[in-house]
């Protein structure tokens, strides 16, 4: 409880004493750059292998010929959107990002930068850690919307290449039954998501203490409580909104 | 006192550094207050505590310069942060003090390119840049070899004078208290013992402050010498 009390008045802390509003556009643009674009190789690697994944493993299950094939798309969709796209996509955006957050606000935590600035009269937590935050609120639902596009194309390479289905098929099975509120879940979870690990992680790495040691634990803490709260987070919002 | 320089000095673990990050206002003292120019800072209005903060510059243990920026962001820093000066001018301030501080021709220079000692000399540029009236160095020299701490320890003294500021050095090395330092304090166990003009040290009739001086070779081969 103590954590949980310490971690919002950290996120109060955020929002005083806060610098001028160019100073945070041009943080937040390069923080983007570094939680979002460098996040992009990763992302496509592992979405359109994960669709790909779903849509062999799916057409592996449907032993019976009474179930029509375009099924197997239309499963890889709302799969895809649903929960892989928004979801493991954010346990590898925590491991990728929320590492590197906690582990750079704790080294410049023992190295003294954080109370460099604090002497200089700037509120650290906000100079460092709303960037951060706002770069990931930004650019996490980019790459969900890129991780979804992708998937479903991986699902598409797979199910022809092996013979599964037709094209014709996988894009029926892609437009039947779309529930369009789907993607605006995927969306509302990716924001969410996004602020857990970006926040969490930051929380981690700036209340870091000791040497070279703490660093490498704060940052092993920052992506374990991300997942843990990327999960509890997502099991919540599908009882709330689905 | 402007252009005078103060030493805190005692042996590790003595709350040398604990009360500096009092001073500074990076730790809230349990009692007692903070002044600066009859301005108390640990009860003083946010306005006011920024006032008092763009008016102190310190140099911490390890240089504390910012991975990211090279050595022209770091120096230049403060004045991002803390001013409206333009590109030029800023450009011409940080060059002027990377010059005085001897570090012509660095300002591109990441602080993973820099030895110890220039990691030193510039964080003691960033310290000054802003032209600061107090400048607070904790360990300047620790970790630098004898001839690179005694030129550290000069540039304070130096730049003390030079510049007109109120300094306090926290350190626990007996070279820097014979080369630089107006006005000593000794702290042992979390008190301050003995105060005075560095030129009574040597001859300050307290049992602790004679065994921390004395403790070094060099001080006990002088003492022996001069008796």
């Amino acid at each position: 409880m103590k954590i949980i009390g310490k971690y919002f008045i950290f996120l109060q802390s955020l929002f005083v004493k806060r610098e001028s509003f160019n100073t945070y556009i041009r943080l937040t643009i390069d923080e983007c750059i570094k939680v979002g674009i460098d996040s992009v190789f990763i992302v496509v690697i592992i979405s359109t292998f994960i669709g790909a994944v779903t849509a062999v493993q799916t057409a592996y299950n449907f032993v019976t010929p009474l179930i029509p094939r375009y099924v197997i798309s239309l499963i890889v969709r709302d799969m895809t959107l649903l929960e892989l796209a928004p979801t493991i996509t954010a346990i590898v955006f925590a491991g990728k990002v929320g590492s590197n957050i906690a582990g750079e606000l704790g080294t410049m935590r023992i190295s003294e930068q954080v109370d460099a600035l604090e002497v200089m009269g700037i509120n650290s937590s906000s100079f460092l850690v709303l960037p951060k935050i706002l770069a990931c609120v930004l650019m996490y639902p980019l790459l969900v919307i890129l991780a979804g596009n992708l998937s479903i194309l991986g699902g598409y390479i797979a199910a022809t290449l092996t013979g599964e289905m037709t094209p014709s098929e996988y894009v029926y099975g892609i437009r039947v039954d779309f529930i369009e509120f789907n993607v605006t879940f995927a969306l509302i979870k990716s924001v969410v998501f996004a602020f857990l690990i970006a926040s969490i992680s930051a929380f981690t790495g700036y209340y870091t203490a000791g040497g070279a040691l703490e660093v490498g634990k704060a940052s092993t803490k920052a992506v374990t409580s991300s997942c843990i709260a990327i999960l509890s987070a997502d099991y919540l919002l599908a009882q709330l909104l689905l | 006192m402007p252009g005078q320089s103060n030493l805190i000095i005692g042996s590790s673990g003595t709350g040398k550094t604990v009360l500096l990050k009092c001073i500074v206002g990076l730790l809230t003292p349990d009692e007692g207050s903070v002044f600066f120019d009859g301005r108390d800072f640990h009860n003083a209005g946010r306005s006011e505590i920024q006032d008092i903060r763009r008016e102190i510059g310190m140099l911490f243990q390890g240089g504390a310069l910012f991975d990211s920026k090279n050595v022209e962001q770091n120096v230049g820093f403060p004045l991002d942060m803390l001013t409206k000066m333009n590109r030029g001018e800023k450009l011409d301030r940080i060059n002027f003090v990377l010059n005085r501080l001897g570090l012509t021709n660095t300002n591109k220079k990441m602080p993973s390119e820099l030895s110890g000692g220039m990691k030193k000399r510039v964080g003691l540029a960033r310290a000054i840049v802003n032209n600061s009236k107090y400048l607070f160095c904790d360990e300047p020299n620790s970790g630098l070899d004898p001839q690179t701490a005694i030129v550290i320890d000069h540039l304070i003294q130096e730049i003390t004078e030079e510049f007109n500021i109120t300094t306090i050095v926290v350190t626990h090395d007996m070279n820097s208290v014979m080369e630089i330092g107006d006005y000593v304090m000794f702290m042992y166990k979390g008190q301050m013992l003995w105060e005075g003009p560095n030129s009574d040290i040597l001859n300050a009739e307290v049992r602790e402050l004679q065994d921390f001086v004395y403790s070094n070779k060099l001080m006990m081969a002088l003492k022996e010498q001069s008796s």
